[in-house]
């Protein structure tokens, strides 16, 4: 069993554990991170779910899809390695991922 | 001594009231009393994905039940019936599936109201009818999904979201879709007349038969509904009519108990209501919202939460406002609508895109030159921007939004910053 790291903007950090086939979203919610507000319910609509993916992991996870990018483009806490939490489905290879949030969601 | 909030429906607004609670050091017991025989769910997939068949009823739990054991979070299954507020108690009705009527008392020392709405109901010739639906929860969802048949008729009644919504879901599963506006068109109340044309267009070409001014006079059918009737004779033959005219607070509980009520349950910037034991929060709430300086109840799941994160801070002592911008979205099709702000009173509409026959545009609603609501249709850039704008009072040029060669980034750069001085 693998396991994610969540860190909020002031340090704190939450470890849970991946389950494969949800979005990070979903798990976040699952395991009360806070930070991770969802008001879409996983839509890409809300963009209250804005994660920063640690340096290498963006390789796991992959990269922005068009219409996640617009909804991320005009975030203010942008940053290359950005990606909507529920965007991102849950794998086995991302056993270790370090995700950071943000200060403020949308 | 153990201090108790009970908490009076479980859906959007209860499920985060109950996490911000625990967020916010509440340390006493919580209790959620709900009528619906399940956890906090997702409900605006009822009318979109849940209906289509794209999501499965086990992906709209809001949170695990997991979590809620983790945080010692308890749920009831019953229906308060009362609230005693001089003695801080409250009468639930059926119990845990107990259908004898056996009533039982509760005692609070907080109590949070989070009742939302219901359907309003049409009181017409034929309106008892089998195969006639509403929908706002998952049982009504399960029925419809359950009466779809390929290839039959049916009949949505009233042009608003949740049926555009139903039209668009019914289609892709393969019903004919005929849909009777009783106003002069779609989504009347809530959009522009220009967005109201894209909507009737797009439905239109999926093969809606959509017919406005006409008023449903009532149904016909042996047992089961066969035919929609018209006041001016026209006749729809239906296997299934879902019925989507707006919903009502559930306020009642609140009015007996002598609690303000006007257009939902009153509450302060705090979500507090008359009583100071007492909060409110959802749709059953009517709040001073502060970015458009006036009363308002709102019907949407990001407005539930973020009251909710209020109130549960009321409950715990501390007095937190919000500059809550309202915003909603809709999904219908392939197109993605996403709504910021509140359109009423608006004196200007510029149209950025293609609303003619194109399928991604974003209509923007200007008063005096300040942006004031926008509809984004597949425009998740210009839904985000607007925000922005309308939440930090932001002067911009309306003109310039219409121009498609000006990046959307830089209809807000290039202008002048905000006008501290312009207040609500
Ligand atoms: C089909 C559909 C699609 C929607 N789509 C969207 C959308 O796309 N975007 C969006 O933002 N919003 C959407 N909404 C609106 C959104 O679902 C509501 O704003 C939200 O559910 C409000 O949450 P709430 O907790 O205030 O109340 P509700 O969700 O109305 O829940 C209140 C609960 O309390 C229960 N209850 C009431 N009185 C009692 C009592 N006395 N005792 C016990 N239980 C009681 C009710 O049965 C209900 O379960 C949609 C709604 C529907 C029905
Ligand atoms: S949950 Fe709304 S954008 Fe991800």
């Amino acid at each position: 069993m693998g396991s994610i790291t969540f860190i909020e903007h002031h340090g704190a950090e939450h470890a849970v554990e991946i389950e494969t086939g949800k979005s990070l979203m979903q798990i976040a919610m699952d395991n009360g991170v806070p930070g991770i507000d969802a008001d879409c319910g996983g839509e890409a609509a809300c963009g209250t779910c804005h994660v920063i993916v640690d340096g290498n992991w963006i390789s796991a996870t992959g990269k922005a899809g068009d219409e996640e990018l617009q909804m991320l483009d005009m975030t203010p806490d942008r940053a290359p390695t950005s990606r909507l939490a529920c965007q991102i489905i849950a794998t086995d290879a991302m056993d270790g991922l370090v995700a950071h949030l943000p200060e403020f969601q949308m | 001594m153990t201090r108790t909030c009970l908490i009076v429906g479980a859906s959007h607004a209860a499920a985060q009231l109950t996490t911000s609670l625990r967020q916010e050091g509440w340390e006493g017991d919580i209790l959620v009393i709900g009528d619906e025989p399940h956890m906090p769910y997702q409900r605006p997939p009822l009318s979109k994905a849940f209906l289509s068949g794209e999501k499965a009823a086990e992906s709209l739990p809001i949170r695990p039940a997991a979590f809620y054991q983790k945080n010692d979070i308890q749920f009831r299954q019953g229906r308060v019936t009362a609230i005693n507020r001089d003695q801080q108690t409250l009468t639930l009705v059926g119990g845990d599936g107990e259908k004898d009527g056996k009533s039982e008392q509760l005692s609070y020392d907080k109590l949070a109201l989070c009742t939302g709405a219901r359907v309003r109901k049409v009181e017409l010739p034929g309106s008892d009818l089998d195969g006639i639906h509403y929908l706002r929860n998952m049982a009504d969802a399960e029925s419809i999904k359950a009466s779809v048949v390929e290839g039959r008729h049916s009949v949505i009644v009233g042009g608003g979201y949740i049926g555009l919504e139903a039209a668009a879901s019914l289609r892709e599963l393969g019903m004919h879709v005929t849909l009777l506006e009783r106003g002069p068109r779609l989504l009347g109340r809530v959009t522009a007349p220009e967005v109201s044309e894209f909507y009737h267009r797009v439905h239109t070409e999926s093969g809606v038969r959509i017919h406005t001014n006409i008023a449903v006079s009532g149904f016909s059918g042996n047992g089961r509904v066969q035919k929609v009737i018209c006041a001016d004779g026209a006749e729809f033959p239906a296997d299934l009519v879902v019925v989507g005219v707006g919903v009502l607070p559930n306020t009642e509980l609140a009015e007996v108990a002598g609690l303000n009520v006007d257009n939902g349950i009153v509450v302060d910037e705090h979500c507090r209501t008359s009583d100071q034991n007492v909060v409110a929060a959802g749709d059953c709430a009517n709040q001073f919202n502060r970015v458009y300086g006036c009363r308002v109840r709102l019907e949407s799941v990001p407005n539930a939460t973020e009251q909710a994160r209020v109130a549960a801070a009321s409950i715990c002592g501390e007095s937190r406002t919000s500059e809550f911008l309202p915003w909603f979205w809709s999904d219908q099709y392939d197109l993605k609508l996403q709504i910021a702000g509140l359109s009423r009173g608006y004196d200007q509409l510029v149209i950025r895109g293609d609303r003619l026959t194109g399928r991604s545009f974003a209509a923007f609603y200007f008063r005096e030159g300040r942006l004031i609501a926008a509809d984004c249709v597949n425009r998740p850039q210009e839904f985000v921007l607007s925000k922005r704008i309308i939440a930090q009072n932001l002067a911009v040029q309306p003109d310039r939004f219409a121009d498609e060669s000006v990046p959307v980034k830089e209809l807000l750069l290039a202008d002048s910053p905000a006008l501290a001085s312009a207040g609500g």
